[in-house]
């Protein structure tokens, strides 16, 4: 006996957007028996977990600080993948995009006017373009594995940022402390309410979810990626340039993380440190999928993830429950997501004897 | 729409001062830790301290941890929810947590907040740490008796002051007994990293090193000396139970007196903003068992561990000469702690540059 994958006729659209909201229930069932075994009250540990949070504006705010660069991220991500370019290495563009932002208020701390932020920006921005185009050159010229080469060059990146905060970037009066010297105000990103930590990074994300979206629905360019994305020969024959499009998705997307990566540094860090990210460019890529790659949906799925962490945190202030099972939490996630996806383009079938190879390949 | 911000405000603020203002009966405490309780070394020795505050206080306090912090912008945010949650003390444990904890104390005036091995207080925030270079002068005489071919292989973890004068008064003890003593430093770049610690350790062994010391926090150097055949020194918490025939004595953190006598404090109304720098004298280093080395080794480290512990003898008493030969402190002085707090150049006979 054996169980086999078979493809399903057509898929069931109204499934495909349940999907998500499937996975999640079937999360919040699996979290709440795993609390049980953990001997605690399995209402009240969800209720902590995923309401408690949305009812207290503070924990309002630290959920969108925290959902802001996974959305600005994931954002990008979904033309990238849409376009079948598959860019693991956001951390690292994410971390590019907040070294060359940094440039302005590190090496030259003097310069202070209200130019300095959009400065730094823009050229975050451009940090992690930059940094994302090496793997589209690398994918276009040598046809090597854009998988490989995004994920390795975020080693690259993560180093960089180690040895200059090490090195030339010390703060010359840290006490020789791997820590940049602290931004100076006009370097710091707005907040959006006076004494909050929520800032302006939150707009940026949401606007830029509006204008991929409209992109993929409205324009040229989104059929273009729709087209090289699903059906490359086709592309090729209506005389889209796939290589064109591989530039295109990691040069934004990569502009969008380094955007991140700046607006997290200039706000809730205001330094450069060994570490300035738990991660985002990694979770940003279950946000992206979470979301069905739609700009829109990846709002939802960030916050969602978002959280989680939040969650995880205040589950362990106030029950005292292990911070594993927030990561234990987002990977029983990810695996209903990806188990549902895979149950609506396939169906499981039980085989209880050995058929020919032929009927199995029919 | 301008409306519904500006009601989310008020709700925001009005929340804050009532939340500041709720007073309960018992004294509730909050810890932050960088790693997971389990690490059996930094976070470990920081949750004994904590459950010595549990033991001591009983029904009168009520403490939380958040472990696996990293030291990112995630710091701000639980140090804030551990404010919120109406915690009336907050120890945060790790260095990277200066520039949150100073942050957040800013905003919640009426919470004490204890920082560990930083440099920045407030009214409300004070700092802490421990002499631990003090196990470390005691680790260096024993090493120096110890070793046959006169090479130490030292593990780093970061070129802070905290390590640099660690190896110098290492260095020093060791000269102390023997003055041709040669130590070779690896650094590693992080705090804890079995696999790299590891890999350092086997480096420095190939390189006739025959004792270990380690100034980053996982047992896997002394499991690479086990398996090695040479010996070394715990770090953080006593780790015989990994090379229970490999590991000399340990530098123990106990941080449990301190904590006790801080949240005491807090209840009593008497807590001020403080810096506390403690050693042997304040309980806050501790000597694990000194294991597998000859009898009179044992008694000259206990005894140069009394004497430091009465104040006798310290391990930067002058003449202390820096690596270019000059004089740092002259015979009958003893180097000050701002010079110790900053301290960024090697003592005479160590080889190589402190990586700047």
């Amino acid at each position: 006996m054996r169980l086999e994958m078979q493809k399903r006729g057509a898929p069931s659209q109204v499934m495909s957007l349940m999907s998500p909201v499937l996975a999640i229930i079937l999360t919040l069932i699996t979290g709440a028996i795993m609390f049980g075994l953990l001997g605690f009250n399995p209402g009240k540990a969800l209720y902590v977990y995923f309401v408690e949070p949305l009812l207290d504006p503070w924990s309002l705010q630290e959920l969108v600080v925290k959902a802001s660069p996974l959305i600005l991220i994931a954002v990008g991500l979904t033309i990238c993948y849409r376009s079948n370019n598959w860019n693991i290495g956001a951390e690292g563009q994410f971390t590019m995009g907040a070294i060359f932002g940094s440039v302005l208020p590190i090496m030259f701390p003097d310069f202070q006017n209200y130019a300095v932020f959009p400065i730094m920006l823009a050229m975050g921005a451009i940090g992690g373009g930059l940094f994302a185009y090496i793997p589209a050159l690398l994918k276009n010229r040598f046809a090597t594995n854009e998988i490989l080469t995004s994920l390795m060059l975020t080693y690259v990146a993560l180093l960089f940022l180690d040895f200059l905060v090490r090195g030339p970037w010390k703060d010359p009066d840290g006490y020789n402390f791997p820590e940049s010297r602290l931004f100076n105000d006009y370097a710091l990103t707005p907040s959006l309410f006076e004494g909050g930590r929520m800032h302006i990074g939150a707009v940026f994300a949401v606007v830029a979810a509006i204008l991929v979206f409209v992109l993929f629905i409205r324009t040229l360019k989104g059929f273009e990626i729709k087209v090289i994305g699903e059906t490359p020969r086709a592309g090729n024959f209506a005389g889209f340039s796939k290589e064109k499009m591989t530039v295109f998705a990691f040069v934004v997307s990569g502009a969008l993380t380094g955007l991140a990566g700046i607006l997290e540094v200039a706000g809730p860090i205001g330094q450069l440190r060994p570490t300035i990210s738990p991660g985002y460019g990694f979770t940003a890529i279950i946000v992206a999928f979470l979301g069905r790659l739609n700009p829109i949906g990846a709002i939802f799925a960030g916050l969602l993830l978002a959280l989680s962490y939040l969650g995880g945190e205040a589950a362990q202030v106030d029950l005292g429950i292990s911070e594993k099972t927030a990561k234990a939490f987002q990977g029983i996630l990810l695996f209903y997501v990806l188990a549902c996806d895979t149950l609506i383009h396939y169906r499981i079938r039980i085989v209880w004897r050995n058929k020919l190879r032929a009927k199995e390949v029919a | 729409m301008r409306k519904l911000f500006a009601a989310a405000a008020a709700v925001a603020l009005g929340l804050t001062a009532s939340l500041g203002a709720q007073a309960a009966d018992k004294t509730k405490v909050g810890f932050v830790y960088v790693g997971p309780v389990g690490d059996m070394g930094w976070s470990y020795q920081h949750d004994q301290g904590r459950q010595a505050i549990e033991k001591k206080f009983g029904d009168k306090v009520e403490t939380t941890y958040v472990e696996s912090v990293s030291e990112g912008p995630d710091a701000e945010r639980v140090i804030e929810k551990l404010a919120r949650a109406g915690n009336d003390i907050i120890f945060t444990t790790s260095f990277g947590y200066m520039n949150p904890t100073v942050k957040v104390a800013k905003k919640y005036p009426d919470v004490k907040f204890e920082h560990a091995t930083g440099y920045k207080r407030a009214d409300n925030v004070s700092t802490y740490a421990a002499r631990f270079y003090e196990g470390r002068y005691v680790i260096g005489q024993i090493a120096a008796k110890m070793t046959k071919s006169k090479i130490v292989g030292y593990i780093g973890a970061t070129p802070i002051p905290e390590v640099i004068r660690g190896i110098n008064s290492f260095m020093l003890g060791a000269q102390s007994i023997d003055p041709d003593i040669k130590v070779k430093i690896i650094w590693i770049n992080s705090w804890f990293d079995p696999g790299k610690e590891a890999d350092a350790a086997k480096a420095l062994i190939d390189q006739g090193a025959d004792i270990l010391v380690q100034h980053t926090d996982s047992a896997a150097p002394l499991q690479v000396a086990a398996e090695r055949g040479v010996v070394g020194f715990g770090q953080a918490s006593d780790m015989i139970k990994f090379a229970p025939k490999n590991q000399l004595t340990a530098i123990v953190d106990h941080w449990d007196e301190y904590y006790i006598s801080r949240v005491q404090a807090v209840m009593d109304g008497s807590w001020k903003s403080e810096d506390t720098w403690g050693g042997f004298d304040m309980e806050m280093v501790h000597m694990a068992d000194f294991t597998n080395m000859p009898e009179d080794v044992a008694k000259m480290a206990a005894e140069t561990e009394a004497k430091i512990k009465s104040g006798e003898l310290h391990p930067f008493d002058g003449p202390v000469y820096k690596q270019d030969g000059t004089l740092a402190v002259k015979e009958g002085e003893t180097l000050d702690d701002g010079t110790l707090l900053g301290m960024n150049w090697y003592v005479q006979g160590i080889d190589g540059k402190v990586p700047q």
